[in-house]
Parts: structure tokens; sequence; C-alpha cells
């Protein structure tokens, strides 16, 4: 019958020899815990930041925009009148809406703002089905109804309200639109696929046209199409809009910056994911000091094992099982404050909680690799030693 | 043919350069089954290296060690892991016990390397602890214990899995007289199951304890009170 050594009883041995120096085998395996806590914390933040910009995008993805092209001086041409009802009868379109770009008009509080300081902010006209078709709700109030048509009402974007200074309408609120007042009716949440809807004061079609003489254009036309047929009625737009092909248009598809936005956000995980790498390996350099260490400390052991009937594979496989044992407790350790980093990061930014299951997967793989590593070499060492040599310490 | 305990055939052992020292220098020795014998001489004598070579802990230079018969230059390392586990128990001047693990565990130990079943090791191991005198020490940890207590857990632990040969280094050197004598008698004490004993010691009267005297002079035997008493 030869030596032999039963898993469960390696697993022991390597357990017990762990347990016998308690501190250090905690200290050591910290070091790999805040290394893995730091990986799984870096992706799950990531990912969880992610998650809402991919959850906007699911939703915002089938979102196409046409607007006019600027011309040499800086004007823009309307749209045709004809072009809305054109692009609604496009069969995947689902809904559109047009805004018309009311050109040289400020936004102001009151007649003491000088008119040079515009803030950043126009003025719109739109229509009724702005809201759904943006997927846009209000903060407060409520938006444009039959009525605006006919009196100098105004709904404000997310940011031009912010910057008027404008957070309840318990009161009755006027702002100045040109030299017009308009009464602000409501306030909009922001639209992260269309910003330019958050720096406005949007007003009816028919204000526009009646108070500012704007031409009755649209500037800007938004739709929704059947979500896989997004391309297909992107590349009918130009046609749909100008079939004459006269005046140029520029066809969009917004949710493209919030592809742009997730990539921002991505740019820095391969960084900080790099990061968390060389703590890894510093943490597996710590392991691997100790362990060698441990090896010339328990020289005795050693030996007092061989002349039991351990070959030398025994004694490799329980350092190697030691140094293994506890760069993976260190991983589990790191996985539970990395993910406890990442629902406490997710909470205070107000994004879900999203660590993605690959992340503590990698962690834990990563951890038990640097253990094996690390373990390697004292191992080979443990087990090179003779046994005669091992016995004659102290 | 007679097969014994131990058979060494012109055995020596000289260490590599630098130091070059033969430390023995052909040993003739065979050992029966039952016998108990003392290997004495000064320090440096080669007490120690004999011991090593017959716990196949070491290979000779030269000259064969036959173990029940199997002429051990011819295994491999791991075959010579295999015979220390099924056939030599070893105890130490040292102790070397497992200081965390409790009484039960470090006997236990001795059969570790066999691939028994925990339970079976633990229960062998209550068994032995018995005989040895600790059935009341089983749960306390190694540390906790007096010299001779740890010393009577070590024979424990090398008799637990019924060693034909049981090899011992200085088995008394760090306890006191009275403690060594107590220690002696268990060892001689297991030569009538038939547990051939080879110690090492200094002490003339755990060598007088012993049925057969073997002195050493630099490596070379010089006086032998032969097989089982007799005159070589």
């Amino acid at each position: 019958m030869p030596s032999r050594l039963r898993f469960p009883d390696a697993i022991g041995v390597a357990t017990a020899g762990l347990r016998s120096r308690r501190i250090r085998a905690a200290l050591s395996a910290l070091g790999i815990a805040i290394a893995v806590a730091a990986v799984v914390a870096v992706l799950g933040i990531a990912q969880s930041a992610k998650a809402q910009l991919l959850a906007q995008l699911g939703e915002e993805g089938n979102l196409l925009t046409v607007a006019s092209a600027e011309s040499v001086n800086g004007r823009t041409v309307p749209l045709p009148l004809t072009a809305e009802p054109m692009i609604a009868r496009i069969p995947p379109v689902r809904t559109v809406t047009a805004v018309g770009s009311v050109d040289n008009v400020t936004v102001r509080r009151s007649r003491a703002i000088p008119a040079e300081q515009t803030g950043g902010m126009n003025v719109l006209a739109a229509q009724g089905s702005l809201l759904p078709t943006m997927s846009a709700h209000l903060l407060l109030g409520r938006y444009l109804d039959a009525t605006a048509e006919h009196y100098p009402v105004t709904v404000l974007g997310y940011e031009a309200a912010k910057i008027l200074g404008i957070g309840s309408l318990d009161a009755p609120t006027q702002i100045l639109l040109g030299n017009h007042y308009f009464t602000v009716t409501g306030v909009l949440a922001p639209v992260p696929v269309a910003p330019e809807i958050d720096v406005a004061a949007l007003i009816s079609f028919g204000q526009a046209e009646r108070v500012f003489a704007r031409d009755a254009g649209p500037s800007r036309i938004y739709l929704r199409a059947d979500p896989d047929q997004v391309a297909a009625v992107a590349g009918v737009l130009t046609a749909t809009t100008v079939p004459d092909g006269k005046d140029d248009v520029q066809v969009r598809r917004p949710s493209d910056l919030l592809v742009a936005r997730i990539a921002a956000k991505g740019a820095f995980v391969g960084l900080f994911l790099g990061l968390g790498g060389i703590a890894l390996l510093i943490a597996g350099v710590g392991i691997a000091n100790i362990m060698v260490i441990s090896v010339l400390e328990r020289r005795g052991e050693i030996g007092l094992r061989r002349a039991l009937g351990a070959r030398r594979r025994h004694v490799a496989t329980q350092f190697l099982l030691e140094s293994t044992l506890l760069a993976a407790a260190g991983g589990v350790l790191g996985i539970a404050l990395g993910v406890l980093a990442t629902a406490v990061a997710a909470r205070l930014g107000g994004n879900p909680v999203a660590v993605p299951l690959s992340a503590p997967a990698a962690g834990l793989a990563a951890a038990l690799l640097v253990g094996a590593l690390a373990g390697l070499y004292p191992a080979a060492r443990a087990a090179r030693l003779s046994p005669v040599e091992a016995l004659r310490t102290l | 043919m007679t097969t014994y305990a131990l058979e060494l055939d012109g055995v020596g052992k000289v260490y590599p350069p630098p130091t070059a020292v033969t430390a023995l220098a052909g040993i003739d020795l065979v050992v029966e089954a039952g016998e108990t014998v003392a290997i004495t001489g000064q320090s440096g004598a080669g007490k120690s290296t004999l011991l090593s070579i017959l716990g196949t802990l070491e290979r000779p230079t030269s000259g064969t060690v036959r173990i029940a018969g199997t002429d051990t230059s011819a295994l491999s390392d791991p075959q010579l892991s295999e015979v220390r586990a099924t056939r030599l128990g070893f105890v130490f001047q040292q102790f070397f016990l497992l200081e965390h693990l409790s009484v039960l565990d470090n006997v236990a130990t001795g059969l570790l390397y066999r691939g028994m079943p925990g339970k079976v090791r633990r229960e062998r191991a209550a068994e032995v602890l018995w005989e040895v005198g600790l059935a009341s020490r089983t749960r306390h940890r190694a540390g906790q214990l007096s010299g001779g207590e740890r010393q009577r857990v070590a024979i424990a632990r090398a008799i637990v899995g019924r060693p034909a040969v049981l090899l011992a280094d200085e088995p008394t050197g760090n306890l006191d007289s009275t403690t060594g004598a107590g220690i002696t008698e268990l060892l001689s004490g297991l030569a009538h199951d038939g547990t051939t004993v080879v110690l090492i010691t200094h002490n003339d009267a755990v060598a007088a304890a012993m049925r057969r005297q073997v002195s050493l002079v630099d490596g070379r035997i010089v006086a032998d009170t032969g097989l089982l008493g007799g005159v070589a």
C-alpha cells in the first residue's frame, strides 16, 4: 500500500497550518481581499453607472431626429411644412413631433437682465406630441394645451428653469421672451437624448407665428420608429423630408450620444482594473513571502511529515493548498467588500445596483491563481528539503 | 535464509565536499524482530547518521540496507515514503509535536499518510493514548503538556501504525532522569508486542535498559553485545 494523503485530509492539514498562524494568515488574506474588492468594486460601480444609461438606451434607441442644415449665414432654414405629415406616413414610424427654433429671441427673468445675457437658452415652438415622442415628463405644472395657441404661456426645459431660478410654480410666474412676458405653466424633467430641449422655453407654434412672426415650418422633427426598423426609416428620412432634394437635412440618432457616454464611463475601467491587478500582484508577493518564511520556520514539521511517510508531493500539496486557501479566503472577503462598496456607491449615485456576475467570478479566479502561483516556489522549496536536513533544526 | 528486521551490509556514509566527512565506515549490523538495541557513542561517532540510514531518511554512499528483507537502495523516493509510513516509527529528542493540534490529532497524524479516514485514525489514536497512559489528555493541546507527556504523545504517534521497527533519537535527551526512566520503560515494553526498538542514547541507564548495546567510534562498531544478548 503506497503512502497517500486523502484530499480532505490535505485540506485539513492546510487549514490547520493556517489556523496555527491566524494573525499572519489574516493579514496576508487581507491584502488579497483589498485587491479583489477593488476589482469587484470597479467592475460593479462601472456596471451600475452604465445600467441606467443602458436602460435609457433601450428606451431611446429608436428615436431619430431630422433637422434642417444650417445655412452659410448661421440662420436655420425651416423644414417644409409637409415634412412632418409625410414622415408620420412612413409605416414603421410610431410617433412624430416637430419643434421650431425661434431665432434671436432672448429668454430672461425680467427686463432688469441685460438682453445679451442669454444664459445659453433659446425659444422653441413645440407641439403637444412632444411629451410622448420624447418620453419626457413634467416636473412641475402642466404642458402646453390647446389654449396655448392663443395665450402667451411657456413650458421650461429643466436646465432653463434652473438658470432662471424657477423651482416652484405655486405663485403665477412670468418670464420675458424677447420683449413679451409669457406665463410659465410647467417645467420638464431632463430629456437626456435631447439636451436642446433642456435649455429651451417651449411655446406653441401659434404664438411663435403671431408674437415673433416666425415662419410655420419646423426646424427639427423627432420621431420614434419600430426598434427593428430604425435603420430603414433613417434611410428614407431625407427623401421624405425634402422630396425635391433642394435643401440639405441632417438625420441623427440621438441615442448615439448615450452610446458615447457609456463608452466614456468604460474608459477608466481598464485603468482601474490594471491598478487592481497590480494590487493583486503585490498581495501575491506578500503571500509568497509569508509562505517562504513559513517553510523556513516549519522545517521540523516538514521533516516529521516526511518521517511519517509523506512524499515530496504531499509536502508540496500542503503548502500549495495553504497559500491557495489563504488567497481564496481573501478573495471571498474581497468579493463581499467589493459588492458592499458597489451598493454604497450606487446608492449615493442614485443608480441601480448592478454587479456583473463575471466580477465576483473573475475576482475569485484571480485570487486562486495568485494564491497558487505564490505558493509554487515555497511548496517546491518545502518538497526539496531533505528529511534529515529538515529534522536537524533547533 | 532468515529475514531480519534490519540488515546493514558494509554501510558507509561519506558527506560530499567541502566537509567530506566519513560519518560511517563499513557498518555490518543485523537486528532481529523484537530486539531492543541501544546505539551509544560520543558526539560525532555517527549515531544519528546510522539511525537516519536505518530510517530511510538518508541513503548510504556504500553498502546495502535491508528492511524486513527489502533492499532499500533499489527503492524510489515515493517507495521509501511508503516504507516509512507502513514499517517504521520515529521518536525524536525534540518531540516535533504540532503545538496547535490536540493530543489526539497529533497521534492520529501518525496514520495520516496511510490514507485512512479521519474517524479510524482517531479511534486508533485513542487506543494508543490509553496504552501510553494519556487517555485523560486526548483533548488537551500539545502545547499544554509537560515534557514527559509530550514524549509519550510522540511515542504514541510513532506506534499508532503498529510499525515493525521503532527508531528513537535520544528520546530522553530533553527529560529529567525520572521522567526519562518512564519513557525508557515504555519503549522497552514495546518489544513484548514484537516491535523492534533501536534508540540512540548518551545515557548509560537508558542503554542498559535495552537488551543489546552497540557502540560506535568514528563511524565504526567497536562493541556489540550481540544478537539477542549473545556475542557476535
